[in-house]
Order: structure tokens, then sequence, then C-alpha cells
């Protein structure tokens, strides 16, 4: 049938479509790189070594073990500032359905909120000094604020009918509570839970610049002060592809405990 | 027993803005529905019968008047009086079974007892072999067949049914009105529901409560004596139908006025 080899075509093009600007782009910039530059301006090849370059010092930081050790630093301390944020649910809970929560813990969210998780570094550093502890600080900010936001604004677009048919089946407020409003806010929870890890990673590597002596961000910034551009630059793309690898984690993890959400949600 | 008693029910929401009038939702409602029986509340969009079925429910409470089930009056949402609501309001993330035993589970009746009540609900609404789906895999009168079992498993007093089949397609409509039939004969529960569709009425009810435009009150309160099933040909059931007609009529005309 024409429409359906028409359409395996476009399928098959797409795909390759999708890394063909890419292929290019990291060509252009091997040849720029790797040729033109170390024959036109060969003061300027330390500033923008060429993708080959790169991948040799991926091959070399992660046969060392380097890379892997500062990856893991930086996500262990995601991943634990990630558990104390995860008083944002409670939280969340509460000021979505009690309304004097909301009142009393509103404007202090409102004043906190828009401060970004960077501006805290310099109080942060004073208050826990330099190492685990001031990091975890600002990715647990940076987690918090999107978790706790999505859960209030998923407690209230619980069906009001979802709530008021468990209370006629004899629910009391804490069954409603943990049987009803929980698992039907949960879709907009796993949403906060990206949306917070997105912003937690970049806090991170934001927090490790300045504040720690390990981690992916330390690893930039010490590649810098040696003008070591490809370990940056690799170091850049770790951050990237680990962000992007999390997040479609938490997609794969989403789905798979809200099976029924997408098709609730539709 | 569940007998109940709708006493000088009126219903005011105060105007939101000055210069708004109240608005008069119920004004003087009184009926009886008497233990067993199947009533429908019949009348148009906005005469307050959907007010009157959360008061019931205890969603809502009344400005004046009350309503008594068995003698006292209704307060809080309680088990004793459950709801089928019209978009369903299954529990998306729950199987057949564990929806049509949430009311069971709250309440911490045993799991052995649990699960011999929900396979006997499940048997009644027809739903075996589907035990473990979760609602989004079931079609439109599916889910309404969970809903009706869920209100019932709690075995409540009286089941309060708000349009349950408007949502649904001709036929499932006809379909599931049959079953409900079969199923308050069954139970012997106490019903109340709520339609603006004569035919439904006629089916279903033992008694039919006519109600008047907003302010809604009671026009008229018609008890229905035909034997089951109901043939859409018998002669009572053509005269009931043109009774109803006309007393709704009525009420659309004064709706253009």
């Amino acid at each position: 049938m024409p429409s359906a080899s028409a359409k395996q075509g476009r399928v098959r093009f797409g795909w390759l479509g999708r890394w063909a600007t890419m292929g290019v782009l990291l060509l252009l910039w091997e040849i720029v790189a790797g040729y033109w530059l170390p024959r036109g301006r060969p003061e300027l090849t330390t500033l923008l070594p060429p993708p080959t370059a790169i991948f040799k010092a991926a091959i070399e930081l992660i046969g060392s073990g380097e890379l892997l050790t500062h990856l893991w630093q930086s996500l262990r301390r995601e991943l634990i500032a990630f558990a104390f944020a995860l008083a944002a649910v409670p939280l969340g809970i509460a000021m979505g359905w009690w309304k004097w929560a909301h009142e009393q813990f509103d404007p202090i969210i409102e004043i906190l909120r828009p401060i970004p998780p960077i501006a805290w570094i310099p109080l942060s550093i004073l208050w826990l000094g330099i190492g685990n502890a001031q990091n975890q600080f600002i990715i647990f900010l940076g987690i918090f604020f999107p978790l706790l936001i999505n859960t209030i604004q998923g407690v209230k677009n619980v069906e009001p009918n979802l709530v008021r048919a468990a209370r006629c089946l004899g629910a009391s407020e804490w069954q409603i509570l943990k049987r009803v409003v929980l698992p039907a806010a949960l879709p907009q929870i796993f949403t906060g839970i990206r949306i917070g890890f997105g912003v937690g990673w970049m806090a991170l590597v934001a927090a490790e610049l300045v504040g720690a002596s390990s981690g992916l961000g330390f690893l930039i910034n010490d590649a810098r002060s040696l003008l070591k551009t490809d370990v940056v630059i690799l170091g850049m793309l770790t951050i990237g592809v680990v962000g992007l690898v999390l997040d479609l984690l938490i997609r794969k993890i989403a789905k798979r405990v809200l099976p029924w959400s997408l098709a609730a949600q539709k | 027993m569940a007998r109940l008693v709708v006493d000088g029910v009126h219903k005011i929401y105060p105007a939101l803005q000055a210069g708004q009038d109240d608005v008069i939702a119920l004004r003087d409602v009184n009926f009886v529905v008497e233990d067993h029986e199947f009533c429908c509340l019949l009348g148009h969009s906005g005469c307050g019968k959907t007010t009157l079925l959360n008061i019931m429910a205890g969603f809502e409470e009344t400005t004046a008047g009350k309503i008594t089930l068995d003698g006292t009056p209704v307060g809080p949402p309680h088990w004793t009086r459950t709801m089928v609501f019209q978009d369903y309001a299954l529990f998306p993330w729950l199987t057949v079974e564990r929806n049509i035993g949430f009311g069971l589970e709250v309440k911490g009746v045993p799991e052995a007892e649990r699960a011999r009540i929900v396979a006997e609900h499940v048997k009644l609404v027809g739903l075996a072999g589907f035990e473990t789906r979760l609602p989004h895999q079931l079609s439109g009168g599916m889910k309404q067949r969970v809903a009706i079992a869920r209100a019932l498993a709690v075995d409540p007093q009286v089941a309060l049914l708000d349009e349950p089949f408007a949502a649904l397609d001709a036929q499932n409509r006809g379909l599931l009105q049959d079953e409900l039939v079969r199923i308050s004969l069954a139970t012997k529960k106490t019903m109340v529901l709520i339609t603006h569709s004569i035919e439904e009425a006629i089916k279903l009810s033992d008694r039919i409560i006519v109600m008047t435009k907003r302010p809604g009150t009671v026009k008229a309160n018609i008890v229905v004596d035909i034997p089951r099933p109901r043939s859409e040909d018998d002669p009572r059931v053509i005269a009931l139908k043109k009774e109803l007609r006309a007393l709704i009529a009525d009420e659309r005309e004064v709706e253009l006025a």
C-alpha cells in the first residue's frame, strides 16, 4: 500500500534526520577545531578542542575512574537532597487541603520561592562551610519549591466527586487524604519531582563550582584553572547527558507506578 | 428500615455580590420515600433536584427544614447514604474489585469477609471477569456498574443516584435501567434517583416526585403501582407518560414566561 510505505519511509528518514544535523555540526566542529584553527590561529586551539580530543579525554577519565567518582559524588548529593526535599509532599498536601495551612505558609513560600537557589550560596557557605552539607542544601532548595508548588496544585485539582464518593462510603478525613488525595495528586507530584530534579541538577553544578572539592561542577572548574578545556566540555556534556537520563528515568518510573494516570488525564 | 422523610426543606444560596438576589434553590419541599421504595426526582435542570440529593447525602445543609432517615436527621456524609455520580467518580488507580471494596476497606471489614461481599456485588452488577481491570479500561456502562456496586457493597440504607445514566448512549442506558430495576428488586434497597427523563422515571419508579423550576418545590407526588417489567405499550404506562409530560410541559412554559 502506498500510504503505508510512505509512512515507513518517513519514519526511517525521521530517525536518520534526528541525528543528521547533530552529525553535520560535529563534523564542522571537528574540521574547525582540529584542522583549521591549528593552521590559522594556533593560539586559540586550547580554547576549543575538537570532538575527538574530548572523546579521548572521556576515555582517559572513565578509564582512571575520575569521571565516575565525580559523577557519583554529584548524584549522591542530588539524591540526599531529594530525600530531604520530599518533605514538600506532606507540606504541599496540607497546604492544598486545609485553608489555614495555605494561609499560614503561602506568604513565606511566596517570598522564598523567587530567590534562585544560587543566591543562597554565599549565606549557605557561611552557615555550613564548604562541602557536602552546603551543596545538598542548595540542591534541596532547587527541588523543594517545584515539588511543593506541584503538590499543592495536584491536591487542588483532585476531582471533588472523588472526595465526596470516599466520604459517603465512610472514609475518615485521614483516610481520604491517604487513600484519595495523595494518589489522585501523584501524577502532578511526579511532575514536580521531574522539574525539581532538573532545577536541583542545575543548582548542584553551580553549588559545586563554588563550594566543593568533588563532583562534576568541581571537575569542570578545576579543569578550567588548568586550562584543560577538553575536560571542561566533557564535564559539561556529562552533566547534560546525566540530566537527560535522570528525566527519562523519572518518566519511566511514573509510567510504571501510575499506569492509570495517562489514560485518566485524557 | 429506611424511611426517608423530607420535611419542609428550604435551601437558599446567599447572593455572591451586593445588588444580586439570593438564589432560592428549594422552597418548602415535603415528601416521604417509604422503606424499600424506588423514588425518582423528575424535573428540568435547575430545579434544585441535585441540591436536594446533596442534602440527603450530607454534602450540603438545609437552610430550613430537615431530612430524616428513620426519624434521625441526616448529618454529614455517612456510609448509610451512598451516592452514585453521573461522572462515575471511580478511583482511577484502583481495580474494579478494590473500587467496589473501598467502603468495606475503610470500614475495616476483615479481608475474607470483604472478598466475599465484593465477589457477590461483582456478580450482582454483571462484571465477573473484569475484577482486576482499571476503570480506564472499562466502557461508560461498565464504569457505572462498578459505581453502583461500590455504593451498594457497604450495605447502605439509602442509595442516592445523581443522573447515573445521563452520560451513556441510548442502548447502554436502556440496558442499565433494566439492570437497576433487577438490582433494586434483588437488594430491596431504598433508592432515590435524579432524572430529567420521563421514560426513565416510569421504568424505574415506585414513586415519582415531579419538581417545579426554581425555586424547586414538589409539583406532584405520584405512586406508580404498575407491575414490572413495564411495557411501553401498557395503557397505564402510556397514560402516566401523558400525565408526566403535561406536568413537565407546564414547567417549560413557566421557564419561557
